[in-house]
């Protein structure tokens, strides 16, 4: 049912550049209220959540979640390799990827060689970025998502818009919409009604799937251990019904210990929905044992580099440390301004994907991206293993300007801008030719403020800020001859 | 500059500025993301060894924002201070107050006699300047100022104080292109007001 709209949404013709879905977002009254309503309260949730749970040693725990995860990520080849031994010692199977076309082939090899037709498959970005059910159903193998956000928004051959709650952009009466249209229920709008008609739906899947499919929260190197947080308990079903189960996960999910898992636990469920721990969390060790109730007789990982060892290897591999809590894309002004994920033009979304994504699929076929940011640092402070997404931003737009992305005009302003600056002549006669120029510009107008000049149409390249504010003339005195008359002559004029 | 990428030519002017301030026992400035900028950043654009970078940490350890100058400096207490002003307000903090610890503003705001603050909701957002942001993506950022002066307009504050340049200039235009009447001040001159030093309205025209 993944079709070309999901397609184009998350996959876009490359360079991607945002403009037409920022347009789209602003003509969208609905979509953006419906998307800041729901991030708004979600950060609020997260912020009470830890300031109850941790107070002020949330800082000091932050920055340890952070030493763990840059541990993991210094000796990933040696955790990885500890995590492949113990699940061949279980009796599983390790595939290794290089990127998405290889992890599919071998997702796709092993529906075949079971004859597979019916595969359940819980929520994970990473068979996002892959885009992996589109791969299956064209090998035969209907996909079904058993999360019921995923699941609504493949009923609508819509493409998910959150990394936590993918249906953020659509409203319950889509939802239903979708439901009627799709499989021929009666339109409803009650939540537990629209609810109600998934389960029974999927539980009718879930009994016939011969292939699960899931994500990876935590893999654990010393026990070979995969690690499931969901809220529905649709993971659980996916993958032990089904008599093959096939994981999907980026290299950088390991962490060392099971020791270490109650700790990132505890911070995931808290960034990511507001939660002391998510309803469910499973900890799968290795296909069925003989003594074992039900669960997989196969069990496999498929590890997927897809551009994260570049990522590893250059001097942003703090960004591997992500454990797509969401709490950035919540606590993100421009996440909700632009109605959500889709704006982004790919599978991670809000402030960790305006990073991540020109380093995994290039600098050069994102430019907006990281650009179209503030630089307000509500994410880094969001961020429970301490990303400074802001820095990241910069060091993106530095390397934009190395590789020539950013044009030669703006290069220009800047390297005379910098020029003028650093002399006290050039700069006082700057200030006062600016001054004429606005004075020039600006006409009268009367305000509570007082008798103060504004400008209201400025010329390029400030004609963006005319659009939505005008601009208060400077002081008719500046701060530096203020402080000449009245404090004395201070250092180099 | 800096914020774009552009480091070779914000640090020739973190040089100079160094230069400018050398033999100065405080740099106080009244802009919370000046002196971010110059605690934060100015050491980063040297390599760590050079004398530029020594030169670069010893004006960030004696750059303060005003406010925490008088907090941490000066270490007057907010309810010593005791001075007058009469007027509703509302308090937007600076987002690069984020990353200069904490914010002593809301505390020397309730020390203000005959001051009533009135809390805006989601008073962090960002209120969408953010520098050539505010160019380079106008539709952006006009979203994030909408929502700001939603969150000024619930308190019905006469006065929103904000203790950065960028965060009032981008405001006070806001409201001033829907004809919101209000004005925009830094704790600086509700001090400088109450102590007499300067007459209402003075610092605007």
């Amino acid at each position: 049912m993944s079709d070309d709209q999901q397609r184009h949404l998350l996959d876009p013709k490359l360079p991607y550049l945002m403009g037409a879905r920022i347009d789209k977002a602003m003509a969208d009254d609905a979509m953006r209220t419906a998307v800041t309503s729901t991030t708004a309260a979600k950060d609020v949730l997260r912020k009470e959540v830890f300031a109850n749970s941790f107070a002020e040693r949330y800082p000091a725990i932050k920055r340890e979640a952070a030493r763990i995860k840059a541990h993991c990520l210094d000796n990933l080849r040696h955790y990885i390799d500890k995590f492949a031994g113990a699940v061949e010692g279980l009796g599983g199977k390790v595939h290794f990827a290089s990127d998405s076309q290889e992890a599919n082939r071998i997702c796709v090899a092993i529906a075949k060689a079971e004859g597979a037709r019916l595969c359940v498959k819980s929520k994970s970005m990473v068979t996002e970025e892959a885009f992996l059910v589109r791969d299956l159903e064209d090998a035969g193998v209907e996909t079904v998502e058993t999360d019921l956000g995923e699941f609504i928004v493949q009923l609508d051959r819509d493409a998910p818009s959150h990394i936590v709650t993918p249906m953020i952009h659509k409203d319950r009466r889509a939802a239903g919409r979708a439901m009627q249209r799709e499989l021929q229920v009666e339109y409803s709008e009650d939540p537990s009604k629209l609810t109600a008609i998934a389960r029974s739906y999927l539980r009718d899947k879930f009994r016939h799937a011969d292939l699960g499919i899931s994500g990876a929260n935590f893999l654990i190197a010393e026990s070979g251990s995969l690690v499931l947080c969901t809220n529905e308990g649709n993971a659980g079903l996916s993958v032990t019904s089904p008599r093959v189960h096939v994981v999907f996960a980026g290299i950088e999910k390991v962490i060392p210990r099971l020791s270490d898992l109650p700790f990132f636990l505890k911070l995931l469920a808290r960034s990511g929905t507001g939660q002391d721990l998510t309803v469910y969390t499973n900890i799968i060790s290795g296909p069925r044992r003989s003594s074992d109730p039900d669960g997989p007789e196969e069990l496999h990982f498929i590890l997927l580099d897809n551009g994260r060892s570049k990522v590893l290897a250059s001097d942003q591999s703090e960004l591997l440390a992500c454990i797509r809590c969401g709490a950035c894309l919540n606590a993100c002004p421009v996440f909700r301004a632009v109605g959500g994920g889709h704006a982004y033009g790919a599978v991670y979304s809000g402030p960790i994907g305006a990073a991540l994504t020109p380093l995994l699929r290039g600098l050069e076929n994102y430019p907006d991206l990281p650009q179209a940011s503030s630089l307000c640092g509500a994410c880094h402070e969001a961020c429970p293993v301490d990303i400074d997404l802001p820095k990241h931003f910069v060091s993106l737009r530095r390397a934009q300007i190395e590789q020539q992305i950013v044009g030669w005009r703006e290069r220009l302003a800047y390297r005379l801008w910098a020029k003028s600056m650093r002399s006290a002549l050039l700069f006082r006669m700057g200030s006062r030719m600016g001054r004429i120029a606005l004075g020039l510009l600006s006409s009268r107008q009367s305000g509570k403020a007082g008798d103060r000049r504004w400008l209201m149409r400025l010329p390029w390249p400030m004609k963006a800020w005319s659009m939505d504010r005008d601009l208060p003339m400077p002081a008719r005195r500046s701060f530096r001859q203020l402080w000449k008359s009245e404090c004395g002559v201070g250092k180099n004029g | 500059m800096f914020n774009n990428g552009f480091h070779p030519e914000a640090s020739s002017l973190a040089r100079r500025m160094v230069g400018v301030f050398d033999g100065f026992e405080y740099v106080v400035t009244n802009s919370a993301s000046c002196a971010a900028m110059v605690r934060e950043k100015f050491p980063d654009l040297f390599s760590q060894d050079s004398p530029d970078a020594e030169a670069a940490r010893a004006l960030a350890a004696k750059t303060f924002e005003f406010i925490e100058f008088l907090d941490r400096v000066l270490a007057l207490k907010p309810e010593d201070l005791g001075i007058p002003w009469q007027g509703v307000a509302t308090y937007h903090p600076s987002c690069h107050l984020r990353s200069l610890g904490s914010d002593p503003c809301p505390s020397y705001l309730a020390g203000v006699d005959g001051l009533d603050i009135r809390p805006m909701d989601k008073a962090s957002d960002c209120c969408g300047f953010g520098g050539t942001f505010a160019l380079k993506y106008p539709k952006i950022s006009s979203t994030m100022v909408r929502e700001k002066l939603a969150s000024i307009e619930r308190t019905g504050a006469d006065f929103l104080i904000s203790n950065d340049a960028g965060c009032s200039l981008s405001l006070l235009g806001a409201c001033h292109r829907r004809g919101l009447p209000i004005r925009t001040l830094s704790y600086a001159e509700i001090l400088a007001e109450g102590l007499g030093l300067l007459a209402p309205d003075e610092a605007q025209a």
